[in-house]
């Protein structure tokens, strides 16, 4: 429609601004583009402007409309008045079997949470403790703030892979294990979204510095000499022994933390027997496939346990062995002590199908569909994993 | 104290200061001779490897890195602040940096979803919602707009934030290192806005991140239509890809959270999102429960990155440079106090180098170190006329438990040694 037209005005007239500069029309002033009749002289002018102020004109001509359907494909976001949410609905009990399935190995089997990851229910009553817990329960305003956040960046590492129902689901069973609903048969939908408000909404207020803060400002009491009788020292985060490299110096832990891997890539070494030529090309794209599972393994130099085993030597090695790694389930041990060793067809079988391959594994991850990205995958692997 | 603040050599200003207010900074001065060398030193009398062999040739480093020497200038990580380096942050090694500029591959990194690596072919920019049309703006379409060049510091609301209850880390990397300061170029986002032609309801803008965090978060329309920028540059080249290449939002003087990268699409819309980063995060929980919401503004601040833990004095007593930075996300810093004795006298910093709005400042205090223990402060003043509290001020109004948006007045106790420890002090 219109916007071809637009685009096609707006270069010939930059041509003829850029005349109009070169010829020394300089009087024109920003006023005359705002002729509104468009006109030559107001196109003219306009161009004009945009050169000799530029930062300052209107309508450039520039980009393109967006289509209804891209608008669509990222325009996700939700509101507390509910504006955004689509159509759907999913129960609390719907919402546990999904949560166990894609959420629980960070936060827990009811939102309590594994390790450093984000708690999400309970902490009431903590919010003026020492020790606040600020969950979807305790602190959170807005419901809304649930179901927008799972849907956009949830599972961690999988973003934007719930269905719409399933999100539901997960927001009604956080809603369960915060106490404020109490049926597993509660169904939420975008119908019945705003008839469970959160408990905390009243408890925020609008930044306020300006005013509480008012003395820090103008202060008459700024002393220069003489400000105080004596001095004491009353804390020392010296005593607290928590900074890396311990303080001065600021490098010394990570020289150990070096020399540990060492040893444990070395160790690994050992396990080796056959050296696999690696094709560089799939090594690569499994790196990309690697992305998968990047939000809890770690492989390659100074790879650290995480919410998973470090996976550095896991070829040759037995299920379930990891040295340090505390968090495997019943059935990853128990598999191991049974004779599962990883090798490049067991790990195959094991990625395909995680919870089939080793029923009661806790990796909550449902497997890799193409046999090329297993393959790549553990050509990865075994490139960073210390061969 | 106006005596210190003219630009007469500033030792001889710090003494006098000093002196009248009864600090005994003076006994410095008889051992403040040069030093001279009983034996010849080898550096100069022994023909050095650089001195007699070539070196590489202009195309061995096609890409810049500095000197092997400088290899522990790097951006640091604390563990265990966080469950996972995917979703986390490192800190800025202030301590080894001059001047206010800080180069790229310092810049602290916080991402929630790990580094986006976004081909720019593929890049995209949509502004959508209370628009007469809505836009798709490609990065060659962005290239064509008129640009902006500015110097800002982005600080994380979290800077600081492990010092609420006590001093916890070792060293300003770690306690002030949530910060940089870099040179943007920039498209001003209004113009972007304009090209799609706000309505008269849209009062708010959700700026929205292309990595797997979605980043979102709602700035007021008023900040958006004046001095929030698009950029595709920092320090004259393309944005790293962990600060968002290749297009970030910049917002100046606000916390860092909002300059949202990897920037996909901006919303108008005419009612704030209460999106997680700014209900769940970022919100700064008070004494008695309660917590504000949309503190934006990062007020003034000010840390002495030298002496401090991680660069101990080295050189023994005599003269000796105290620096640091200060900034504030209400305007510039005119003015910076130091003290050497834990508050009770203050004289007035030399301020140097370029004073832009809403950038990092550089401030120095030359003096004769007379080798006694010195507990050091620095208190910035901005051009409102805010003065940099106190830990304990901002704790008898906000509580311990804000994390956020931690401004007050770091002490160093530096030993006889030179070895200096994050301290607090009455």
């Amino acid at each position: 429609m219109k916007l071809h037209s637009d685009a096609w005005r707006n270069i010939s007239f930059m041509m003829i601004g850029a005349t109009a500069v070169f010829g020394g029309f300089a009087a024109l002033t920003p006023s005359d583009r705002d002729d509104g009749d468009h006109g030559i002289a107001g196109h003219l002018a306009s161009a004009f402007v945009s050169q000799a102020h530029a930062g300052e004109t209107g309508e450039l001509g520039l980009g393109r409309e967006a289509l209804p359907e891209e608008i669509a494909a990222w325009d996700i976001d939700i509101r507390p008045d509910g504006a955004g949410l689509p159509e759907g609905a999913g129960t609390v009990a719907d919402g546990e079997a999904v949560f166990a399935e894609k959420c629980a190995s960070c936060h827990g089997d009811f939102g309590e949470a594994v390790g450093r990851w984000p708690v999400l229910a309970g902490g009431f009553e903590t919010l003026n403790s020492e020790d606040p817990v600020k969950t979807v329960g305790s602190y959170w305003p807005y419901l809304s703030t649930v179901w927008d956040y799972v849907h956009r960046a949830m599972p961690f590492g999988d973003a934007q892979s719930l269905t719409d129902d399933e999100v539901y689901a997960i927001t009604a069973y956080l809603l369960y294990v915060n106490d404020l609903v109490d049926d597993e048969e509660f169904e939420l939908s975008n119908a019945n979204f705003l008839e469970t408000p959160l408990p905390n909404e009243a408890n925020f207020f609008l930044d306020d510095r300006l005013e509480t803060e008012k003395a820090f400002w103008n202060r008459a009491d700024i002393c220069m000499q003489n400000c105080k009788e004596s001095v004491e020292i009353t804390s020392k985060a010296r005593v607290l022994q928590v900074t890396p490299g311990d303080g001065a110096g600021g490098g010394g832990g990570e020289e150990a933390a070096t020399g540990a891997e060492a040893e444990v890539q070395e160790a690994s070494a050992q396990v080796e027997t056959a050296v696999v030529e690696l094709d560089p090309e799939q090594v690569k794209a499994g790196k990309k496939v690697f992305r998968k599972c990047k939000a809890c393994h770690q492989v390659g130099d100074g790879a650290k346990h995480r919410t998973g085993p470090m996976l550095n030597g896991v070829f040759g090695r037995s299920a379930g062995t990891a040295d340090g790694f505390k968090k495997y389930s019943d059935a990853m041990t128990t598999a191991g002590a049974d004779g599962l060793v990883w090798d490049d067809a067991t790990m195959s079988e094991f990625l395909a199908k995680p919870k089939k391959y080793v029923d009661g594994t806790s990796m909550a991850f449902a497997g890799l569909k193409k046999e090329a990205d297993i393959a790549a995958v553990i050509a990865y692997l075994r490139s960073e994993s210390g061969e | 104290m106006s005596d210190n603040s003219d630009p007469k050599p500033a030792g001889v200003n710090s003494r006098r200061a000093f002196l009248k207010g009864g600090l005994a900074v003076g006994g410095a001065l008889a051992g403040a001779a040069a030093a001279r060398a009983g034996t010849p030193d080898p550096a100069i009398t022994e023909l050095q490897e650089w001195n007699q062999y070539l070196g590489d040739g202009v195309d061995a480093r096609p890409y810049g890195t500095p000197s092997e020497y400088e290899k522990h200038v790097v951006r640091r990580n604390v563990e265990w602040l966080t469950a996972d380096p995917v979703s986390s942050v490192n800190f800025t090694p202030l301590h080894e940096l001059d001047g206010i500029i800080t180069p790229n591959g310092l810049c602290f990194e916080r991402h929630h979803a790990g580094i986006a690596e976004v081909d720019p072919a593929k890049q995209r920019l949509m502004i959508n919602g209370l628009v007469d049309k809505p836009l798709i703006f490609t990065m060659q379409d962005l290239m064509r707009f008129p640009r902006q060049n500015h110097v800002y510091f982005l600080e994380c609301a979290a800077n600081s934030g492990m010092e609420w209850r006590g001093a916890q880390l070792n060293g300003c990397q770690y306690t002030h290192g949530m910060i940089h300061n870099v040179m943007y170029t920039g498209v001003p986002l209004r113009l972007l806005l304009e090209e799609a032609g706000v309505k008269t309801n849209g009062k708010w803008v959700l700026p929205e991140g292309a990595d797997a965090s979605a980043m979102t978060r709602s700035i007021p329309i008023e900040k958006a239509l004046d001095d929030c920028l698009v950029a595709f540059k920092m320090n004259g080249e393309a944005l790293r890809p962990e600060q968002g290449y290749p297009v970030r939002l910049v917002v100046p003087g606000w916390e860092g959270n909002m300059w949202v990268k990897w920037l996909r699409r901006i919303e108008v819309g005419d009612e704030p999102w209460h999106h997680r980063e700014e209900t769940s995060k970022y919100t700064d929980l008070l004494e008695g429960g309660t917590a504000r919401r949309f503190t934006w503004e990062m007020d003034a601040k000010s840390i002495i990155t030298n002496p401090s833990p991680q660069a101990p004095i080295t050189h023994g007593k005599g003269r000796t440079v105290l620096t640091g930075y200060a900034w504030s996300g209400r305007g510039t810093i005119p003015r910076v106090d130091v003290t050497l004795d834990g508050g009770k006298n203050w004289v007035q910093a030399r301020m140097d180098g370029p004073s832009f709005d809403k950038s990092l400042h550089r401030f120095y205090f030359d003096f004769d170190w007379d080798g006694r223990e010195l507990l050091v402060q620095s208190r910035a003043h901005d051009s409102t006329g805010y003065v940099q509290p106190t830990k304990d001020e901002l704790r008898a109004i906000r509580g311990e438990n804000s994390i956020y948006h931690n401004n007050g007045i770091q002490t160093w106790l530096v030993r006889e040694n030179g070895q200096a420890e994050n301290v607090e002090v009455s």
